[in-house]
């Protein structure tokens, strides 16, 4: 797992693609914290959070697209699958690098919360978890990232896969409220859409409440993901 | 030592694989021929755990590839059609990521090292992938496939792409390693194969359609005894000498040599040999024989017969022998009989 860590973390600085997420990363919240925060003069960062949401379902992709589509276009994924290596070890090694390029792109938010304490009192407690939360989404969309690529062997179709996939996390809410305003008996698929989605959840975080239930849902709707893209690259081999 | 037994895979309705059997000793160089679209890269893809067969068993060192794929894995190096090259990496690079990726115990800088000089790829160690010539290439998916230092190799068509003098220093190379692993070549190219491997498996439309050592299956063929003679004397009455001889089926007549000297390729019925009988006629004639020799089977043509559809094996040659005008008229007759690659 660690060798394939290390050359993925490598690939992405290597090309473009770690630089230009990094860069989006900064220049968006940038943009929100200059507007929600400065602009308005609130020390309440969770509104450049939650507009994060929306930039991260459609830039992740970019960072997951490659993962496993160019290793099926540059035939390397003979070199891996022949390789005395463990298929959970290979996935999980891409997934963690990409969290931490993923990490390491979005720890500018945090810091922001410094900036703001030069100014005023910053409750910490709420960064942190905003961050989390953050860092979660993003195991999320990073995981659903890899299964479309691991589907393909077009990094193209790969992006645009992860970003319909993570569309479809996001339209759970509205879906669940259309739902359950209709006049139709179905309180119980409401209740189901609005448990799996993704952007109700994380709003919870963005609104200081740090709930273990929230954290498990991510963790476990990763885990789902990245066990898919281990029988999909399995499934491969018949 | 590679164990591949009853070895089925079908791609939808298409046979890929239909019962493939054979066995690689150590210290064997075993070729893999056939031609295109016979199976070979699909076997290879099955032998390295890459693809799984549909039915079989395949056993490196004894180790099952599908109960135990981890282990059996440690066990080969493989190099595919296509270099399996990441060409952002530098060469350093690509070879400390297999390292670290097969977890080879053996000391790093000195096993990288090692293999680096064995396949000439130290002068460009520091360079990115993506510069390096084809047949640099080439050589550094070889190296890629020699980490670990594994004990059975298999290399699919692993000179594709070099020029004639890569060609020989990497053949003398797998030579070389062949002497203490199992390595199973593929190829369609016949020279290289007789070239490099002690033991030969022809495979066509998924099926082994012979088995052997190289030279057991030219000897196996050529049982006819088929003579190739050069006679001085007058053609026409050469001929109807030749033709009178017990045991001579056909005769044709080939290059002038010089004035009055012919080479004739004479056909004989199965199981015959014509040797002394053409001495006899053309002693009582006068007509003196300068040169004549059995007609040894090239690999080109052993691949053309099998290939053509029947099954062969040595004890069923004189079957083969049937066929085998049948082949000669398919193209045999481009081949020149006579001249080893």
């Amino acid at each position: 797992m660690t060798a394939i860590l290390k050359r993925e973390l490598l690939t992405y600085f290597h090309s473009p693609i770690g630089y230009v997420f990094a860069a989006v990363s900064v220049l968006t919240s940038g943009f929100f914290f200059l507007m929600f925060c400065l602009g308005y003069g609130s020390a309440d960062i969770s509104s450049v959070f939650a507009m994060m949401f929306f930039v991260l379902m459609v830039f992740v992709p970019l960072l997951t697209m490659r993962l496993f589509s160019e290793e099926q276009k540059l035939g390397t994924d003979r070199l891996l699958l022949t390789s005395p290596v463990n298929l959970g070890g290979l996935v999980l090694g891409k997934f963690f690098a990409a969290l931490i390029v993923f990490a390491l792109s979005t720890l500018v938010l945090p810091f922001y919360g410094v900036m703001l304490s030069i100014f005023t009192e910053v409750n910490w407690a709420s960064v942190w978890g905003n961050y989390v939360g953050l860092l979660l989404l993003g195991a999320v969309y990073i995981a659903i990232g890899m299964l479309v690529s691991s589907l393909t062997e077009n990094q193209m179709i790969a992006a645009v896969g992860g970003f319909f996939l993570n569309l479809v996390t996001f339209i759970l809410t509205p879906l669940s409220d259309a739902v359950s305003d209709s006049s139709l008996p179905l309180g119980f698929l409401a209740n189901a859409l609005k448990y799996l989605s993704v952007y109700d959840r994380f709003t919870e975080f963005t609104l200081g409440i740090f709930d273990f239930a929230n954290i498990l849902f991510f963790i476990s709707f990763a885990a789902v993901f990245l066990f898919l893209t281990v029988r999909s690259v399995d499934g491969r081999r018949w | 030592m590679i164990e591949v037994k009853n070895l089925s895979k079908a791609y939808g309705a298409k046979k890929a694989l239909e019962s493939l059997s054979f066995t690689a000793s150590d210290g064997e160089i075993l070729g893999f021929l056939g031609p295109n679209g016979a199976g070979k890269s699909t076997t290879m893809n099955i032998l390295t755990g890459y693809l799984s067969s549909d039915q079989g068993e395949v056993r490196l060192n004894g180790i099952d590839i599908l109960s135990d794929p981890v282990r059996a894995k440690k066990e080969i190096g493989y190099l595919p059609e296509h270099p399996p090259l990441y060409p952002d990496m530098t060469v350093d690079e690509y070879l400390g990521f297999i390292y670290d990726l097969k977890k080879v115990k053996l000391p790093k800088r000195e096993h990288l090292h090692g293999i680096r000089a064995l396949v000439k790829v130290d002068d460009v160690r520091g360079r990115v992938i993506r510069n390096l010539s084809k047949g640099y290439q080439q050589r550094v998916g070889f190296a890629g496939a020699l980490v670990g230092d594994p004990k059975i190799l298999i290399l699919d068509e692993p000179t594709v792409g070099l020029d004639p003098k890569q060609i020989i220093e990497i053949r003398a190379l797998i030579k070389k390693l062949g002497q203490n692993r199992t390595v199973v070549l593929s190829s369609h190219i016949l020279p290289e194969i007789q070239a490099v491997c002690d033991k030969i498996v022809i495979i066509n439309k998924g099926k082994l359609v012979a088995d052997g050592a190289a030279d057991t299956l030219a000897a196996g063929l050529s049982k006819e005894h088929d003579v190739v003679v050069q006679i001085e004397g007058e053609i026409d009455h050469v001929r109807k000498l030749l033709s009178a001889v017990a045991g001579v089926k056909k005769v044709t007549d080939g290059k002038n040599l010089a004035k009055n000297v012919t080479e004739y390729d004479v056909e004989t019925a199965p199981g015959t040999d014509v040797r002394r009988g053409i001495f006899a006629a053309m002693s009582e004639n006068n007509c003196p024989i300068l040169m004549m020799r059995t007609k040894e089977l090239t690999l080109e043509e052993i691949f053309l017969r099998v290939t053509a559809g029947e099954r062969f094996d040595t004890a069923a040659a004189e079957e083969a022998d049937q066929s085998q005008s049948a082949n000669n008229e398919n193209g045999g007759a481009d081949l020149d009989g006579n001249t080893k690659a």
